[in-house]
């Protein structure tokens, strides 16, 4: 069981306030990511769950009990830091055993889950190396290790992967998706990367400034977002933002559209514009386009291979059952 | 071309005698204790520049026989190993509170204890002496051992410290999200882990406390008089025994220059405060 619950939880610095009073549960078993941009509060609001920071106000639940003036050694949550934490002078074998022994569990019993966990990870052949001996990744898997074994309510996940390369990073992504696909443990993760949050969560929360800005499954995000900020945060390339004369034909103050929702045409398009940067990445091509009139520079992407190059003249269309309107404050307009 | 800087030969050259200069500077006085402790007493006033004479153990033979070395040399090792102990038994905590929990007040903290140094000893013998006299502590081992682990506790923090603060914190976090208790981080991470730092630290604690002579002469008389009064001791007030005082010097000296040599990594390390790594 692992269902977590922020009550009116405050924290500051200080006279710095990084989070003013902020709500939020999350569910036994569910996927969570924060995201936001960097200095949004997202891992201070996981060392707040951790216990590594404490609250300035409010009260943290894990499965109904009040925890916020508990350790964290005594709250039963597993943790992976994005700089992997590791014993350095323990061999993996030992970083993994580590929390087990602390528990005072058999020796017997340690064995059978370090085996579990290192054939699980691919670690197998590495228990006796010391963390130095290893790559990124390794070290990445057997801080994952080390987290399993203590079979914990939830597990935090502080950017685990921001420091590995991004082929590595794609790999990990889907094998701790599996992970929680198999375990069905309640999951924290936090990232500023959107696209890690868009593949792999079940909820997604969205910080600034301590505030959050709207909670969803990931396509209720990509599909409605509830202001400017949370629009332009998910979906990648960025959404773009028209003000003005061309907003006020649709009601709003600044309407966003998709790069894929705007089709490509060879003549008379709704829009036209100059092609600036072409990124030609076969699969698809991305015009940063300028001239348009009506905003610095559009982003289109077309699919496949579109034979435009920098400079040419390019005519857009517009899905209109695509666009997002949203009023002078920011907020979505129904 | 690419620019390089470049050295020139004598300049190098010019570094290198300068620096062989100064080593003989500093290692003159240290031989010429040594040479004089083979002397006896008459070459020894000699005012001419004897390098060449009859050698004689005389002045160590004395020593063992007249001035029980061994038990001065006892009462060092005993204060300055205890004295160790403690200031590490007390530092260890201190500084890893410090560094992992620092507050607003830290900084202040740390001058703080560094600026109790800087108070002159002298003034507050007269206390010292009265007190230490009246509570029945004069002469005592515990006294020495208490007065050496607080002079050098300051140095021992902050040495400590700078170690610490060198250990990443996610990893004492990762200690407490993994169920350790602070004894535990202090004794399953932390120690290991600064196993280095804390070696050089008791390296350097250990030295200063054998060296030290201010307190240990003026507090002790004979029942905790260390090397130091040893050597205070053979100031004769007849005239100066050159020989003999050379040789109790030199065998005050000479262990801690063995562990010294032994150690001169760990040494250079601690003096250095970490900051090469």
């Amino acid at each position: 069981m692992g269902q977590i619950v922020l009550k009116d939880v405050t924290k500051s610095f200080g006279e710095v306030e990084v989070i003013p009073p902020l709500d939020l549960t999350i569910e036994d078993g569910e996927f969570a990511v924060f995201v936001g941009p960097s200095g949004c509060g997202k891992s201070t609001l996981l060392r707040l769950i951790a216990g590594l920071e404490n609250t300035s106000s409010g009260q943290v639940m894990i499965d109904g009990s009040d925890v916020t003036e508990v350790s964290p050694s005594k709250r039963g949550l597993s943790m992976v830091f994005q700089t992997y934490a590791l014993y350095p002078h323990m061999t993996v074998r030992k970083n993994i055993a580590f929390p087990m022994r602390m528990a005072g569990l058999s020796q017997e019993e340690q064995d059978k889950r370090i085996m579990a966990a290192a054939e699980s990870l691919n670690l197998v052949d590495y228990l006796d190396r010391k963390p130095g001996q290893l790559s990124g990744g390794q070290r990445q898997r057997v801080a994952i290790g080390r987290a399993i074994v203590r079979d914990p309510s939830a597990f935090l996940f502080d950017e685990p992967l921001s420091n590995l390369d991004a082929a590595l990073r794609v790999g990990m992504r889907i094998e701790i998706t599996e992970m929680h696909a198999r375990m069905k443990t309640t999951m924290i993760y936090v990232t500023h990367d959107q696209v890690e949050a868009m593949t792999m969560a079940d909820k997604i929360v969205v910080l600034q400034s301590g505030v959050i800005e709207q909670v969803g499954s990931p396509l209720e995000l990509y599909r409605a977002p509830k202001n400017l900020f949370v629009a332009g945060f998910i979906g990648s390339p960025k959404m773009n933002f028209i003000e003005g004369q061309e907003a006020a034909k649709h009601g709003a103050h600044t309407i966003g559209i998709r790069p894929e929702h705007i089709d490509v045409t060879a003549k008379g398009g709704t829009w036209t514009g100059k092609v600036g940067v072409a990124e030609h990445l076969g699969s698809d091509t991305f015009f940063h386009i300028h001239e348009t009139g009506l905003a610095e520079t559009l982003t289109v992407r077309a699919v496949g291979d579109v034979a435009l190059r920098h400079g040419d003249t390019i005519h857009l269309n517009p899905r209109l059952e695509e666009l997002h309107r949203f009023d002078e404050g920011g907020a979505r307009l129904a | 071309m690419a620019i390089v800087a470049q050295s020139s030969k004598a300049g190098r050259i010019g570094r290198a005698s300068l620096a062989w200069i100064v080593a003989l500077i500093f290692f003159f006085p240290i031989f010429w204790m040594v040479l004089t402790s083979f002397k006896t007493d008459a070459d020894a006033v000699k005012p001419e520049f004897l390098i060449f004479f009859q050698p004689t153990l005389e002045n160590y033979l004395n020593m063992t026989a007249n001035y029980d070395y061994w038990r001065f040399a006892t009462n060092s090792v005993i204060t300055a190993v205890f004295a160790t102990i403690f200031a590490l038994a007390v530092g260890i905590p201190c500084a890893y509170a410090m560094a992992f929990n620092p507050s607003r007040a830290t900084k202040d903290v740390l001058m703080w204890m560094l600026s109790t140094k800087m108070l002159p000893a002298a003034a507050v013998l007269y206390p010292m002496t009265f007190l230490t006299k009246s509570a029945g502590l004069f002469d005592t081992h515990f006294l020495i051992i208490v007065v050496l682990m607080l002079i050098n506790l300051p140095i021992v923090i902050w040495m400590l410290f700078t170690y610490f603060k060198e250990i990443p914190k996610e990893i004492i976090e990762a200690g407490q999200m993994d169920g350790v208790n602070t004894w535990g981080e202090i004794r399953e991470i932390l120690i290991p882990l600064a196993w280095g730092g804390i070696a050089s630290t008791a390296l350097l604690c250990f030295i200063f406390c054998w060296n030290e002579a201010y307190w240990t002469v003026r507090l002790t008389t004979t029942d905790a008089a260390t090397l130091s009064k040893l050597i205070e001791g053979n100031r004769a007030p007849e005239g100066l025994f050159f020989g003999r005082l050379s040789a109790v010097s030199t065998a005050a000296v000479g262990p801690i220059v063995v562990l010294g040599w032994f150690c001169q990594k760990q040494l250079v390390q601690g003096l250095t405060f970490g900051a090469v790594k």
